[in-house]
C-alpha cells in the first residue's frame, strides 16, 4: 500500500497556490491587458519568465533568498516567525511564481478579446471601475478564467524542480506526489512509483479533457461580441 | 419677447485637438463647434473623418491634447486647466456602433444596471413601453437582431436620463423597414426627453428626416455646417449631389418613360429617355443626380 500523504499534500498545495493566483492574477492581467504605460514589456516578460525558465533556477534563488542565514530570510524569520525554505508555506509561495504565466495568460487574452466598447458602455453609464470589472468584465470571460483555474491547477500538480528546491524532501510537509515518485524510484521501488504515477497521470489527462471539453482550445476566446 | 436665434442655450461647446494615429499615418482632429440646447445634429463625413472620436471626447472616454469641452455652465474637459470629468459624471447617453450590449445580462437586466443609485426602476418600464421591449425583455442580447439590439441600446442609454444623447451610426446595419422605424423611436425619445441629439449618419435622406443641423466633417476638421436641406441642396447642385433608391414603377409615354424611384419613404418621379429606360427594371437600385437642372438618373448594380 502507498503512502498517501503526498497526493493529499500536492492537491491542497493546488488548490491553494489556485486559488490565491485568481486572486492575484485578475489585477496583473486586467493591467497588462489596459495599460499604455512602457513598463508594461518588463512585466509582462517577467510574469511569463517561469515558463522558460528552468524550475531549479527559479527553486535556487528563492532558496538563497529566504534562507535564515542571509538577511532578508532572517528578518522574515525573525520578525513575521515565517520560514520559508523546508516548509509548506515555501512550496505555496514558489508554486504561485511558478504557475502565475499560466493564470495570467488565458485571463489577460480574455480581457483583450473583449470589445473596448463593454467598458465604455458600462463607464458611460457611470458605473465605476471596480463595478465594471465585476459585473460587466468578469462575467463575460468566464471561459478565460475556468482554463486558468484548470491550468494553473493542474501545473502545480505537475510540478517538480522548485518543490525539491525550496521544500526539499520532508515526509508530510513538502514531500508531494512528484518527489514522492522520484524518492521510491530512488529506493528501487517500482511498484510505488508506479501507483503515483498513475494516479497522477489519470488526474492530469481528466483536468486537461475538462479545459478542452469546455473551451474546445487553450486560448480560445469567448464569442461574444463579433 | 422675441426670441432669436442668439438667444437659444448653447448646450455644448467644443474646442480642441487631438492627434490620431491610424494605419493611414497621423491625422489631427481639430473641432471647434457649438451645438445649441435641444437639437438633433448630424455628424456626417467619410469614415476616418473623426466623428466617432469627437463622441468619445465628449463622453470623456479620451481626451484630447488641446482645448476644452464645456456643456452648459460645466468645464468637462480643459487641458489647459488639467480638467478632465470622468465619463462617469457626465450627462451623457452613448449608443456605440456594435451596440455593446452586456451579453452576461438579459435585456431587462441590462436596462435595470443602467439605473443610478436609488433611482427608481419606474424610468426602465416606461422606457420598456415606449421603445416597444416588452415581448423582449428576458431575452438573451446574444439571440435578439440588429434592429432590436439597437432598440435595447438606444433604451439602456436613456435610462440614467441624459442631457446629451450620442448615436453612432445607428442606423447603418438595419434594412429599410427598421431603419425607419427607428428613426420614429429617435425622433420620439428626442422630444419626450428634451434631449440634444448628436447623430453619425452617411444616410442622406436619414439626415435630412431627422435632423435640424448638420456638420460635415472631413480629414478630421469641420469643413462645413448648416442646415441639412441648404447642404444637400444649394451647394450640391452638380454631379456630386445624389440620392438612391429603388425603381417602383416605369410607365412609356411617348418618347420618355416616367420613372417612379422610391427613395427612402419618399417617391420621386423621373423621366427617363428611352436609352436611359432600356437597362431599367422595376426593383433596380439606382442613383439619381442632378446636373445642371435635368436629374439624371443611372443604374448603380
Amino acid at each position: 500500500m502507498i503512502d498517501w500523504n503526498p497526493l493529499l499534500l500536492t492537491f491542497k498545495l493546488a488548490m491553494i497556490t489556485t486559488l490565491l493566483l485568481l486572486i492575484i492574477s485578475i489585477p496583473i492581467a486586467y493591467w497588462l491587458a489596459y495599460t499604455r504605460s512602457k513598463t508594461k514589456p518588463v512585466i509582462e516578460t517577467l510574469v511569463s519568465m517561469p515558463l522558460v525558465l528552468p524550475p531549479t533556477v527559479i527553486g535556487f534563488y528563492m532558496l538563497v533568498a529566504f534562507s535564515p542565514a542571509n538577511a532578508f530570510g532572517n528578518w522574515l524569520d525573525n520578525w513575521l516567525g515565517l520560514r520559508l525554505v523546508f516548509s509548506f508555506e515555501g512550496l505555496v509561495l514558489g508554486s504561485l511564481i511558478y504557475s502565475l504565466p499560466f493564470m495570467v495568460h488565458p485571463i489577460q487574452a480574455g480581457f483583450a478579446n473583449l470589445s473596448p466598447s463593454l467598458k465604455n458602455a458600462s463607464y458611460v453609464l457611470g458605473k465605476s471601475k471596480f463595478t465594471t470589472l465585476r459585473k460587466v468584465l468578469l462575467p463575460n470571460i468566464k471561459p478565460s478564467l475556468i482554463t486558468g483555474i484548470i491550468l494553473a491547477f493542474a501545473h502545480t500538480i505537475g510540478e517538480f524542480g522548485v518543490v525539491l528546491m525550496i521544500g526539499g524532501n520532508l515526509s508530510g510537509k513538502t514531500r508531494v506526489a512528484s518527489i514522492a515518485i522520484y524518492d521510491e524510484v530512488e529506493a528501487m521501488n517500482y511498484s510505488a512509483a508506479n501507483t503515483y504515477s498513475m494516479i497522477l497521470f489519470g488526474i492530469t489527462f481528466l483536468i486537461l479533457l475538462i479545459v478542452y471539453l469546455i473551451n474546445g482550445g487553450y486560448f480560445k476566446r469567448s464569442h461574444y461580441n463579433d | 419677447m422675441e426670441v432669436t436665434s442668439k438667444d437659444l442655450i448653447t448646450m455644448i461647446e467644443l474646442d480642441f485637438q487631438k492627434i490620431l494615429k491610424s494605419s493611414s499615418g497621423e491625422m489631427i482632429l481639430n473641432v471647434k463647434l457649438d451645438i445649441e440646447q435641444g437639437k438633433l445634429v448630424t455628424l456626417y463625413g467619410k469614415s476616418g473623418a473623426g466623428k466617432t472620436t469627437l463622441f468619445l471626447i465628449l463622453a470623456g472616454l479620451l481626451s484630447p491634447e488641446k482645448g476644452f469641452v464645456k456643456v452648459g455652465n460645466e468645464i468637462w474637459t480643459d487641458r489647459a486647466k488639467n480638467i478632465q470629468l470622468a465619463a462617469q459624471k457626465r450627462n451623457v447617453g452613448f449608443v456605440f456602433q456594435e451596440y455593446a450590449l452586456f451579453p452576461n445580462m438579459t435585456v431587462r437586466e441590462n436596462l435595470v444596471f443602467a439605473l443610478g443609485k436609488g433611482q427608481s426602476e419606474k424610468i426602465v418600464d416606461q422606457l420598456v413601453e415606449i421603445i416597444d421591449l416588452g415581448q423582449l425583455q428576458d431575452r438573451n442580447p446574444v439571440t435578439l437582431s440588429g434592429g432590436q439590439k439597437q432598440r435595447v441600446a438606444l433604451a439602456r442609454a436613456l435610462v440614467k436620463k441624459p442631457g446629451i444623447l450620442l448615436l453612432d451610426e445607428p442606423l447603418s446595419a438595419l434594412d429599410h423597414e427598421m431603419r425607419t422605424k427607428l428613426q420614429s423611436y429617435i425622433l420620439e425619445v428626442h422630444n419626450e426627453f428634451k434631449l440634444t441629439t448628436i447623430l453619425i449618419s452617411h444616410d442622406v435622406s436619414e439626415i435630412i428626416r431627422l435632423s435640424d443641423f448638420l456638420v460635415e466633417m472631413d480629414h478630421g476638421k469641420i469643413i462645413r455646417q448648416g442646415l441639412p436641406s441648404d447642404i444637400f441642396t444649394n451647394d450640391r447642385v452638380n454631379a456630386k449631389f445624389q440620392f438612391t433608391g429603388e425603381v417602383i414603377k416605369m410607365v412609356k409615354q411617348d418618347f420618355i418613360v416616367i420613372v417612379t424611384v422610391l427613395i427612402g419613404k419618399d417617391l420621386v418621379k423621373v423621366i427617363a429617355n428611352d436609352k436611359e429606360a432600356e437597362n431599367l427594371r422595376v426593383g433596380d437600385r439606382v442613383m439619381i443626380a442632378s446636373k445642371a437642372f435635368n436629374p439624371i438618373i443611372h443604374k448603380i448594380i
